[in-house]
């Protein structure tokens, strides 16, 4: 263990103004232990009295070499460690990496699968913002908000604990398909999600939208124009809430959700107030979905049946010997995929999560790199931040919706 | 006196300094607010309405570590963080305790590579382990409880 | 591949005397590095590849000279399409321009690439490591640094490993 290495100003001499090396305006260090940067971000603030001169994010507090650790194990070994990535979107990583995975080797999903996937991506999506929410309203001083959200929030992790047996760590999407189908008290448990937030959602909103004091703290807050959200390569909710009514599963739909109807919530403010409605209604929207997934949920099979790549049910591997030797490959040495680069994007709570897989002909990834929303949305700190008081930063930290597991990787 | 009037002839106890100052101490242990990964989530969890660990004295997060005693370490550990761990744990008076929650955090989990310390114990003395990728709301409640057992058993010699 | 794609790559291979390859569905084209900031520009401005989702890079060590390619990934709100553009870099130490001027969101993407493989960005403004510590040695994700991998204890090895595990003290 080394010990931390002081900087100085001089080497940051390329970002900070002239006022800071006379020693006028003053250099602020917020992190990486900070209750409200939603986990080890440093932030280098240089503060003319109250107000932001100008903001240094400094990352990597959270670096876990995932990239690296992948490339030594098999495709399936693999994916355990896209969980940890964005932990709050744990399903949508694993989502990613399978089509990822799928578009290289050339893999059919049966509906059925699809129709899974798209309801587990958004109920994940429903608790990600509802853990959002809570936390970004703690940054602003409203405890209870905290308390209402983890309520419902823990009904969504009961859903995953039924199907997976585990809360946060599904890992249940792999490569063609989901692990296994449902328990039947999925869809009586899914239902209930589904017809209690509405009703839940009103009660957030009627604590917070119109609350004199939240509005004082949000509106005109870390103002970003639409130009600047694809300049900086903003997405998500950030540049839903500047007007631009950007999805990519409405642009460019994977998992089947052009069979699904929804809207794309937009707020023309572009402040950390817009952020807020945008995520309000995104919630509702994909309450709808999974309710039309729901309804119309196909029969058959939950996974591939091409066996190159899709492990065979226990059942088959009693009475078959081919199956016993693809059991026996796939778990021990995996399968290989050609040598050859693919590229996926998805839509994340966050914004636009990609992935880039490249094979070697072998059975081990030999390039996985994550393009991640928290990554490319923290980076416009400096801008969100220029002139607002300091109290603001925590607000638009929260706006932003940072996962550092997620930028650091 | 005011209080004898308010709550009644409460009698005597009669116990030992020992009992009476571990008892204190296993009852408003006041933890780091201090999240790292996954991990904090459901240390977020657990703080939160569905467990409520203020049953067990522990709602009070403080932010600050000169005003708590006990770390919870929550997420991995990397070979960037860990000079700023130990640098809290030194800010932290004493009596202090720490408690690895999650398998990265006990001994570096599926994460065996370059950046990630494989364990905390390298970096601060850990007196609970909590297994678990992330451990359950329950388990890291375990793990506390499990801690305040051990807080309960100190001798007075062993007092610095 | 499209109509507007084609026409693009179309564009790019008579231009900038590009290559393009393609797989599953993704077009990639393959610039020299001479020519990728010229390229971009023309991406951008005449066909309106406004947003960059990625820039990164691998590493093709030991096997295949040019060691590193870059690999940027631009998006297209107007068209709705995804191009992949590859930079075959020569030697262990290369060097490409920045992006940053064309694309603010290169800024980071470009350190990291800096951080973990070690390939220079001609004329970047903030050219410091992003994740890993600032006194760190070597570059993680190049294929010749070693994943550090740390002997797992099983029951039978538990002991030995213990003692000389550096365990922490008060």
């Amino acid at each position: 263990m080394t010990n931390i290495r002081e900087v100085t100003v001089d080497e940051l001499r390329h970002l900070v103004s002239d006022r800071a090396m006379t020693g006028e305006t003053m250099l602020l260090n917020m992190g990486p232990q900070h209750p409200s940067t939603h986990g080890v971000l440093r932030l280098l603030l240089e503060l003319d009295g109250e107000i932001v001169v100008n903001c240094i994010p400094d990352i990597g507090f959270l670096h876990t070499g995932v990239e690296k650790n992948m490339e030594a194990k098999t495709y399936l070994k693999a994916e355990v460690m896209t969980d940890r990535l964005d932990y709050l979107n744990s399903v949508g990583n694993n989502l990613t990496y399978c089509l990822a995975i799928e578009k290289l080797v050339g893999l059919d999903v049966p509906p059925r699968a699809n129709a899974l996937r798209v309801i587990l991506s958004e109920l994940q999506r429903i608790s990600s913002h509802l853990l959002w929410l809570g936390t970004s309203c703690l940054d602003l001083a409203a405890m209870s908000v905290f308390l209402y959200t983890m309520r419902e929030r823990e009904m969504i992790l009961d859903v995953m604990e039924l199907i997976s047996g585990q809360r946060m760590m599904t890992t249940y999407i792999r490569p063609g398909g989901v692990w296994r189908e449902v328990p039947p008290e999925f869809v009586p448990a899914v239902q209930k999600i589904i017809d209690v937030m509405p009703g839940r959602i009103a009660e957030y909103e009627s604590m917070l939208t119109n609350n004199l004091l939240f509005m004082e703290r949000t509106q005109g807050i870390g103002v970003v124009s639409a130009e600047d959200c694809a300049r900086y390569g903003l997405s998500g909710p950030v540049i839903r809430g500047s007007g631009v009514a950007f999805d990519l599963r409405k642009a460019q739909p994977y998992s089947g959700y052009e069979q699904y109807d929804f809207d794309i919530p937009t707020y023309n403010t572009g402040d950390v107030f817009g952020r807020y409605m945008v995520r309000m209604e995104e919630m509702r929207q994909s309450v709808r979905i999974v309710r039309q997934a729901l309804s119309k949920m196909p029969a058959g099979p939950v996974q591939s049946a091409n066996r190159k790549f899709v492990p065979p049910p226990r059942s088959e591997i009693g009475t078959s010997m081919e199956s016993l030797i693809h059991h026996f490959k796939l778990w021990t040495e995996g399968f290989p995929a050609p040598k050859q680069s693919v590229f996926v994007t998805t839509e994340s709570p966050r914004g636009i999560l990609g992935v880039f897989l490249e094979g070697d002909g072998g059975p081990k990834p030999y390039r996985v790199h994550y393009v991640t929303p928290s990554f490319i949305n923290l980076q416009s700190m400096p801008l969100l931040t220029r002139g607002h008081f300091v109290a603001d930063v925590v607000g638009i930290i929260g706006s932003i919706d940072i996962v550092l597991g997620d930028a650091d990787r | 006196m005011g209080l004898e009037s308010k709550t009644g002839n409460m009698g005597v106890v009669t116990t030992t300094l020992e009992n009476v100052v571990n008892w204190s101490r296993t009852n408003s242990m006041w933890p780091l607010l201090f999240g790292l990964a996954c991990c904090a989530i459901e240390m977020m969890g657990a703080q939160a309405s569905n467990y409520d660990l203020s049953r067990f004295g522990m709602e009070l997060n403080r932010a600050s570590p000169r005003q708590s005693d006990l770390m919870i370490v929550a997420g991995r550990v990397s070979r960037k963080m860990a000079p700023v761990l130990r640098q809290l744990y030194d800010q932290m008076p004493d009596p202090k305790w720490v408690l690895a929650m999650g398998d990265c955090a006990s001994c570096g989990g599926v994460f065996n590579n370059y950046a990630v310390v494989q364990g905390v114990d390298e970096v601060v003395p850990v007196d609970v382990y909590v297994s678990g990728c992330p451990p359950r709301p329950e388990g890291l409640i375990h793990g506390i409880v499990t801690l305040h057992e051990k807080v309960k058993k100190e001798k007075i010699t062993h007092w610095a | 591949m499209n109509e507007t794609l084609e026409q693009i790559v179309k564009d790019m291979k008579e231009r900038f005397a590009a290559q393009i390859t393609e797989y599953a569905g993704d077009s990639t084209v393959i610039l020299t590095p001479e020519y990728l900031l010229d390229a971009v520009q023309t991406l951008r401005g005449e066909h309106n590849f406004n947003m960059l989702i990625d820039a990164t890079a691998v590493d093709y060590w030991p096997d295949q000279e040019p060691r590193f390619h870059m690999v940027y990934h631009l998006y297209s709100m107007l068209n709705n399409l995804i191009l992949r553009l590859r930079v075959p870099l020569n030697g262990n130490a290369p060097h490409v321009p920045t992006l940053e001027k064309l694309y603010p969101a290169a800024n980071w993407k470009e350190r990291e690439v800096w951080d973990m493989f070690g390939i220079t960005f001609d004329g970047h403004s903030d050219p410091r490591r992003i994740v890993m510590p600032y006194d760190w040695q070597g570059h993680p994700l190049r294929k010749d640094y070693p994943l550090g991998y740390e002997e797992v204890q099983f029951t039978f090895n538990a002991v030995e490993i213990d003692k000389r595990k550096p365990y922490a003290k008060e």
